[in-house]
């Protein structure tokens, strides 16, 4: 029990003076996965063939690569965030919600450099440039 | 993690007493309505309290007077004006937070279940604690901040379209139905401010008289006390005032943005 003032327990540890950017940043990754999706989907239906050459082909060709790097920097980017977020508002044991914050941030650092890494490796290993 | 289950001592007994309308009675209706007495040890219970309706009010807070006054004077509930502008009256009657003076009975299909603002502490029966919802209010500061001296002769002018902006956000009579219906609040409502307080805070903000917006902003700015509203949406649905703290919070974060980016 603690006889601190209601309004003393309100105002806390006071503002943090954050948050505007992360908010912004959830947005203009939403917006951007909008068209990058698209693309994406209608891209690999229309694959000539599904077999892993054509693939490779695809991914390394024109402007394919740069916008697969975009789509997966905004993806795990976008869900770095919200997935923050989620864990902020249920997690509330403190060492369980370090925990989780720490595993959710590395494991989309993982997927990130991952995707990335493949992305860029098919694009520069498979010819023609 | 998330408490998805209630506490053992706060688990809710549904077979309580059955209090049986007077003989004779051929308009019953049942009210079950919650009851709970830290004092008395024990779980909370609903109890069943059968009404003539021939014989009472159209309002659920005229069924839950006659009650008291007749069935069961150990009823508590918070009531005053008994028309929607003290907001004293506010509790979750068949499953939605409203006023009880301001809900009619007819609107309520089947049994009417009555039952405090959810996820607050509760003092006894349908009366919770409301120290930090007012803790909240109070700390947004919510009263004229100006740098402008006021003229001796006359008040602080305000143009027609200013006050317009002001008008629904001070029609808020701080029932608290919007701040207990969030899940956010309810998770968070140590640290998130909750739509009531928000909605406050904005009607300040959007104040003409008022010369402490960026400060008022400023205060809002956190990951917690603004950015926990994920737009639930379930404030403007309960509001028994028909505001929009939805809107509000969702014009805050704009300004927030504009501030800092755009």
């Amino acid at each position: 029990m603690s006889l601190r003032s209601p309004i003393g327990r309100a105002l806390g540890r006071g503002s943090a003076k954050s948050g505007v950017s992360h908010w912004w940043v959830q947005r203009l990754t939403a917006v951007a996965l909008v068209p990058l999706t698209v693309w994406f989907a209608f891209a690999v239906v229309h694959l000539p063939t599904s077999d892993h050459e054509a693939v490779r082909a695809w991914v390394a060709s024109g402007i394919n690569p740069v916008l697969l790097l975009l789509l997966i920097g905004a993806l795990t980017w976008h869900s770095a965030l919200g997935v923050q977020v989620v864990l902020e508002d249920y997690v509330h044991a403190k060492g369980l919600k370090v925990v989780s914050l720490l595993a959710s941030t590395f494991l989309h650092l993982l997927l990130a450099a991952a995707g990335l890494y493949a992305v860029l490796r098919i694009a520069f290993t498979t010819g023609p440039f | 993690m998330a408490e998805f289950r209630l506490p053992p001592n706060s688990r809710i007994d549904r077979d309580g007493k059955v209090h049986e309308a007077p003989a004779g009675a051929t308009n019953v209706r049942a009210f079950k309505v919650y009851r709970y007495d830290p004092d008395g040890g024990g779980n909370p219970r609903v109890d069943t309290y059968k009404v003539d309706m021939d014989d009472c009010g159209p309002m659920v807070l005229d069924a839950l007077i006659k009650i008291k006054n007749e069935v069961d004077p150990s009823l508590s509930f918070r009531r005053s004006c008994r028309e929607g502008i003290c907001g004293s009256c506010a509790m979750n009657i068949d499953g939605a937070n409203t006023l009880a003076c301001t809900m009619s009975c007819a609107d309520v299909k089947a049994d009417v279940k009555i039952h405090p603002l959810p996820h607050m502490p509760v003092v006894k029966d349908l009366v919770t604690d409301l120290t930090q919802f007012y803790a909240q209010y109070a700390s947004v500061k919510p009263w004229l901040q100006s740098r402008t001296p006021a003229q001796p002769d006359r008040e602080r002018l305000q143009s027609p379209e200013d006050q317009e902006k002001i008008d629904r956000p001070s029609a808020c009579i701080l029932c608290a139905c919007c701040s207990t219906s969030c899940p956010s609040y309810w998770w968070n409502g140590d640290r998130y401010l909750g739509p009531a307080a928000l909605l406050a805070a904005y009607r300040w903000i959007v104040d003409s008289r008022d010369d402490a917006t960026g400060e008022r902003l400023d205060a809002l700015q956190d990951p917690f006390r603004l950015y926990r509203c994920h737009t639930i949406m379930n404030c403007t649905e309960a509001c028994p005032k028909d505001l929009n703290p939805a809107k509000a919070i969702a014009e805050v974060k704009k300004m927030m943005v504009e501030r800092e980016h755009l």
